[in-house]
């Protein structure tokens, strides 16, 4: 009988592997990988997909699976075996799994597919439990079997997310027969001891349960205990310690501060209070400038302006740095997914139009062998976080259209991963709140183990044993899930009868603690943690309280709208249950299977944080210690640099070449903060949903553009523009006038494309080191009041901010004998202002490609405001130092020159100086120039980024009346001359210096 | 006045560039309606109301396994017959990047006696997504989505008529207002004889699986000879073979594909993308005139399918 035939086996494996070398990239791309990272004897790579299917399935229903749904005939091979261990051959390979509890959406979209295909095939008796994925690469040429351990370990997996197994060499790793189980915990309610604790055990408990508490807020804790006359669970305890993380929080700048030291733009000492630091600068310059077009400002997931009557823009910007130091692709495209969902939270739900994202690392020629441990090289990290950003975006269907790359040796152990997104959402969907009787819905993905602790891991700092502690952290997120949220939650927004909910938030750090806990601060509510849908049995009540599972949405539903609210998810495959109901009485209460797990007082929860005080310093001298501790690391990076290779060199602002010559000129334009950025861009998709207007790369010869436009309404021309500022290197000289310049850089970016620059908002993004010193308080504060004196000269409302602080990495003494780096690595202060502006018509735009032979070249610029005192103290601050009446001046100027069509291309002066614009120029629209600097200031500097300096084409006779001065003449012979008035001259052809600015990163991150 | 032509645009968790196929369907003057694979898949017989099918780009469940391979296996195994008969019917099926995958997967595409064992799309020779502007050759009279570009030389066949130039002439693409083009072009009929361009267009592509690569070289001259291949990459000297020109290493440069009718019909590049003239690249440095090339692809189809 057939039947005896066709053996029904609980578990299959099925190997796809690809027969034709065209459709093998992946291979070729890994083999290129591990050269790279030097492993020079692998001569060959070969890659297989695996399937492990468990369930109820006969020998002909695998084979059907493997062939209609598996294997691509033409390029393809499978075959498939009985258990999960047994592969074909004898090569040497080495085979990845994902963790258990791992996010795998493949596995889960083959689950699916696989019983549908059966299904409709009519095999009803058959039955697939679970999917599961691997990838083995067949590896020809290595030496031993510690050399593919390290293969594996540095290229091809990553422990924290995955497990590998070797074959070959010696070594027979056992691959387990079938998929383990989840662990699972039988129901205990815990309780920590607090009521009785000195301050001492206090304060270690909070370090050994990774709370990341103040004792202050310990003992607040405590006594608000002591007052209950019991101890706190588990559970409560962790949702105090989630709410009141510097992440969710941001306790230091928003604490009270007493400043002294160095005036802020002026000369002289002075002493300042705030009462809380982040309302007396940033947000008081928003609350100042009282704009009637912002609409909703600090309150929300993200701020929200006015785009039109109707419509407004949300635009927010988060970072995801810790998560990306251990695990770059996850933690960058979580990041991405986080922020997205901000959008989709804004309001009752914005509708993502946009992403941004700027990344700061160590440059990826970093020495390997000095990579401490715990540390994942740099070129994994740009790769990573690349290739995270662009799968979740593009899978989301929202179009990354602007960014940044910033090297600097300082990020090595602390990369800097912003994401920022930007959704349109109609004005009369911004008002939203929870009301008592409203029903509590989790809706999206299934909650597991993935991603706890991930807001109190934000907040702390770093150390070499970070990985293995906090890799639960760690998530890889399922962009479609989000997508399939994001379209139901946009149905039940413009539903028929009016919007279904009237409160919506997304489950980010904090997981459902924070949503629920911010939703109902103000009310109330009941959560009864066993009918939150899980991914696997077995969580503990505490575990699904705080995890932070990808792609999960909280809304607040009224019973009568219920219906209608679960019709629309069940249309879109997303799964929406009721978890609880919020109620009127200010407490927040948490229940499993009818035990209490949770009471705690909302006004406690929200308000009970004690404020902190903090004294802050600033003056010449102290700064100097404070740099140097901090910069120790990238000084003995630097001279070795400077020594061995100019081309590494971090060539910004005060890293200038003196000479005006040739080399100068391709040397600055081989610095990696320079390089193109092409090989990233062209990863992501910046066109998807048709709005794009001006795109990253622009002209013929794809030079950089200052900012993204964008035509949110199809109907209209109206349009925003995108773009951001950022200057980490000024802050070792004062973080004040950093601040200053990134909001000077993010203006000047938006007006190049076109912007009207009173009618652009910005948003601030701080990443610090520690902030436990006098010092670096101080620095925190300069970096405030220079955001603010900013925003306020130049009439630029800040709308939204984040902040990420403790970014810092400590290793073991030995560990920094090895390596050569101080046993402490920090940041350098890090300010990203993002701005967006309203574009009036995007068909005004301007792009910064050269247009015409024979227009000439105008330099816009204000004076640099030099002070005696200054000048006589510290050079540096006077030269980044400027008037900033003056330049709101220049900027308004270039911007009417730009709305009345007089300029044909505009560039502002960055990185590089002016001989690098004009040099991006003239790569980007294929045409030379010949430029002539009489002004011995002007010649004498070319390779400084400047402040409000622009330089831009227009038509001669436009020009002679532009009150700007003309510096030189566009040419059609591609050729760039640049003389001074000294006789110093450099003369290249633009097919050189194209040349010179794509090769550093051509081959992406690739090391040589 | 002549009715509108019904277009369905198909949904599916993961297809994203359906908001911007809509418009472009509107903009062409057609009507288009928006519907969940789901609900066709419960309803098949509702395919009758309409005259185009889209499938639009995206990650349509997440691409898993391989780039459309799971909405081609959902389509195929319940509306395998319905597709046949839509398009026997005159029907036409129109397949955008994922669409276009998707149709190749499910043997739609080349189809015929091309088996689903001949042509494939899979990753790009880069191995990685990219992102770029191509120039676009079209190579065949037979199909009506790109036929436009095609009939100043020659006359479209259709299928038992011979349907001559369009003889409509009330305004030339000269007399627009750019300023207005894309909001009015709906209406209006289109004028081959003034067609700004000729056998080329400009269309971004955005994928990681768009190298087309058959079984042998006979396979793909094949597809040559029975004007199969609807479009391929050329660079400015007219060759497909070089990157980036050839964006994603397609053999003989195909990026679009028509079956025999030439009325199934896709591609990997994103007409849907150039709708308007401050999409293309280059808006800031020349001046444009006429519909831009995406959308004539759109208005093309309207055009063939309003007389059908």
């Amino acid at each position: 009988m057939i039947q005896q035939v066709d053996r029904h086996v609980d578990y299959w494996c099925v190997i796809i592997r690809s027969h034709v070398s065209a459709s093998d990239a992946h291979a070729r791309d890994k083999l290129a990988d591990i050269c790279g990272a030097g492993f020079n004897s692998i001569t060959a790579v070969r890659f297989s997909k695996i399937y492990m299917f468990s369930g109820l399935l006969s020998e002909s229903d695998i084979r059907l699976i493997a062939g209609d749904l598996l294997t691509d005939p033409v390029v393809e091979l499978s075959e498939h075996f009985d258990g999960f261990s047994r592969r074909s051959g004898s090569e040497t390979a080495i085979e990845v799994h994902p963790l258990p509890g791992v996010m795998n959406p493949p596995a889960l979209s083959v689950k699916e597919a696989a019983q549908e295909l059966l299904g409709s095939a009519g095999r009803t008796s058959a039955r697939v439990d679970e999917v599961q994925t691997a990838r083995r690469y067949e590896i020809s040429g290595a030496k031993s079997a510690d050399e593919l351990e390290s293969i594996a370990a540095r290229v091809l997996a990553n422990d924290c997310v995955e497990k590998w197994y070797i074959q070959g060499l010696g070594r027979d790793d056992a691959i387990p027969d079938h998929s383990p189980e989840p662990p699972s915990h039988p129901f205990k309610l815990r309780r920590v001891r607090i009521v009785d604790l000195s301050d001492a055990r206090l304060a270690e408990l909070s370090r050994s349960a990774h709370l990341f508490l103040s004792l202050d807020e310990m003992i607040a804790i405590r006594e608000q205990f002591k007052r209950l006359g019991r101890d706190p669970s588990d559970l409560e305890l962790e949702t105090l310690a989630q709410t009141w993380s510097e992440h969710c929080v941001h306790k230091t700048l928003k604490s009270e501060v007493a400043y002294r030291g160095e005036d802020f733009g002026v000369d002289g000492e002075v002493e300042a209070h705030f009462d809380n630091l982040l309302k007396d600068t940033i947000a008081a310059a928003t609350r100042k400038l009282n704009r009637e077009w912002c609409l909703s400002v600090f309150v929300d997931n993200a701020g929200v302006i006015a785009f039109d009557d109707e419509i407004g823009i949300a635009f927010k910007v988060e970072t995801h740095n810790h998560p990306s130091a251990i695990e770059p692709y996850g933690g960058a495209a979580t990041g991405v997914g986080g922020c997205i969902r901000d959008i989709m939270g804004c309001g009752l739900g914005a509708k993502p139009i946009a992403s941004t994202d700027v990344f700061c690392l160590a440059r990826p020629e970093f020495e390997s062998q000095r990579v401490p441990s715990g540390v994942l090289h740099p070129a994994r990290v740009l790769k990573g976080v690349v290739s995270g950003v662009r799968d979740y975006g593009n899978r989301m269907g929202i179009p990354t259209v602007n960014g940044a790359i910033f090297f600097d040796d300082r990020y090595l152990a602390n990369p800097l991963v912003f994401c920022g997104c930007v959704g349109l959402i109609p004005r009369n969907r911004i008002e939203k709140g929870a009301r008592a009787g409203d029903l509590i819905i989790v809706a999206g993905g299934r909650t597991g183990r993935d991603g706890i602790h991930g807001a109190t891991f934000s907040s702390a700092e770093l150390t070499d044993q970070h990985a293995d502690e906090f890799s639960h952290a760690v998530q890889i997120g399922n962009a479609i899930e989000e997508k399939k949220v994001l379209d139901a939650l946009l149905i039940a927004r413009d539903h028929t009868n009016g919007c279904l909910y009237s409160a919506v938030t997304d489950c980010g750090a904090g997981g459902l603690s924070s949503a629920v806990g911010e939703m109902g601060a103000d009310v109330g509510a009941i959560v009864e943690l066993e009918k939150v849908p899980l991914k696997y049995a077995g969580l503990r009540y505490d575990e699904i309280w705080i995890s932070e599972a990808q792609e999960r949405m909280v809304f607040a539903v009224p019973p009568s709208n219920l219906e209608s609210f679960k019709k629309v998810f069940r249309a879109e495959n997303v799964e929406a249950t009721v978890i609880g109901q919020f109620t009127d009485d200010r407490m927040l209460r948490i229940r499993f299977n009818h035990t209490s797990v949770g009471e705690l007082d909302m006004g406690f929860l929200h308000s009970g944080l004690p404020k902190s005080a903090r004294v802050a310093m600033w003056s010449r001298s102290s700064k100097c210690e404070v740099q140097s501790s901090m910069s120790e690391t990238t000084r003995q990076q630097g001279s070795k640099a400077t020594s061995s290779n100019v081309d590494v060199l971090t060539i910004r602002r005060f890293d200038v070449l003196q000479s005006t010559d040739n080399a100068s000129l391709l040397a600055a334009l081989r610095s990696l903060n320079v390089a193109s950025k092409e090989w990233v861009i062209r990863q992501y998709d910046n066109e998807v949903q048709g709005r794009s207007v001006i795109k990253s790369l622009v002209g013929p010869g794809f030079g950089p553009s200052d900012a993204a436009v964008l035509r949110p309404l199809y109907t209209s021309y109206r349009g925003i523009a995108l773009a951001c500022g950022l200057c980490p290197e000024l802050g070792e000289i004062d973080p004040y006038w950093m601040a200053i310049h990134a909001v000077d850089e993010a203006l000047r970016n938006v007006i190049c494309v076109g912007a009207d620059p009173m009618r652009v908002a910005i948003l601030d993004n701080f990443c610090w080191p520690k902030v436990d010193t006098e010092e670096a308080m101080g620095s925190l504060v300069r970096a405030c009041r220079g955001a603010h004196d900013a925003a306020m000269a130049y009439g630029l409302p800040f709308i939204s901010g984040k902040d990420s602080l403790n970014n810092e990495f400590s290793m073991s003494e030995a560990e920094s004998r090895r390596t050569g780096l101080s046993p402490r690595i920090a940041i350098p202060p890090t300010l990203l202002i993002s701005a967006l502006g309203i574009v009036e018509d995007v068909r005004r735009c301007v792009s910064m490609d050269l247009k015409k032979p024979d227009s000439v070249l105008v330099l816009a610029s204000c004076e640099p405001a030099v002070r005696e005192s200054d000048t006589r103290s510290s050079p540096q601050v006077a030269s980044i130092g400027f008037d900033l009446a003056g330049a709101v001046n220049v900027h308004h100027r270039v911007a009417k020159l730009i709305a009345d069509r007089h300029v044909l291309s505009a560039h502002d002066v960055s990185d590089g100086g002016l001989a690098v614009a004009l040099a991006e120029m003239c790569i980007a629209g294929g045409l030379g120039v010949r430029v002539e600097l009489s002004d011995a200031r002007i010649a004498a500097s070319i390779f400084e980024s400047k402040p409000c300096t622009y330089v831009f084409e227009m038509k001669a006779e436009a020009a002679r009346d532009c009150g700007f001065p003309v510096i030189g003449k566009v040419k059609s012979e591609p050729i760039f001359r640049l003389s001074t008035g000294k006789g110093d001259s450099i003369a290249l052809d633009v097919s050189e210096l194209a040349a010179a600015w794509r090769s550093p990163l051509a081959k992406g991150a690739n090391k040589s | 006045m002549s009715k509108r032509v019904p277009v369905l645009v198909l949904r599916a968790a993961g297809i994203n560039c359906d908001e911007e196929t809509m418009h472009c369907w509107r903009l062409a003057g057609a009507e288009p309606s928006l519907m969940h694979v789901n609900a066709l898949l419960d309803y098949p017989k509702k395919l009758d109301e309409f005259t185009i099918l889209t499938i639009p780009g995206g990650f349509a469940y997440g691409d898993d396994i391989a780039a459309g391979v799971i909405l081609a296996q959902k389509i195929q195994h319940r509306l395998a017959d319905t597709l046949t008969r839509f398009v026997d019917r005159g029907g036409g099926i129109f397949g955008i990047c994922n669409g276009f995958q998707v149709l190749v997967k499910m043997g739609l595409l080349p189809g015929g006696d091309f088996g689903r064992d001949q042509v494939t799309l899979t990753n790009n020779n880069s191995s990685h997504f990219e992102a770029r502007w191509v120039r676009l050759q079209v190579c065949t009279i037979k199909c009506p989505f790109v036929g436009e570009v095609q009939s100043l030389k020659f006359e479209i066949q259709r299928e038992g008529t011979r349907q001559q130039g369009n003889e409509a002439t009330s305004e030339t693409p000269k007399n627009r207002k750019v300023e207005n083009s894309e909001l009015e072009i709906a209406d209006r009929p289109i004028d081959n004889r003034h067609s700004t361009i000729e056998n080329f267009l400009e269309l971004p592509v955005e994928h990681a699986e768009g190298q087309i690569v058959t079984t042998s070289e006979a396979t793909t001259r094949r597809l040559f000879e029975r004007g199969q291949v609807a479009l391929r990459y050329v660079d400015a000297a007219g060759q497909s073979d070089r990157y980036p020109a050839n964006p994603n290493g397609s053999v003989a440069g195909i990026a679009g594909l028509c079956d025999s009718t030439g009325r199934v019909f896709g591609l990997m590049p994103h007409p849907d993308r150039h709708f308007d003239h401050t999409q293309h690249p280059q808006w800031t440095r020349r001046n444009s005139e006429g519909p831009p090339d995406g959308l004539r692809i759109f208005l093309n189809a309207v055009r063939y399918w309003k007389d059908a």
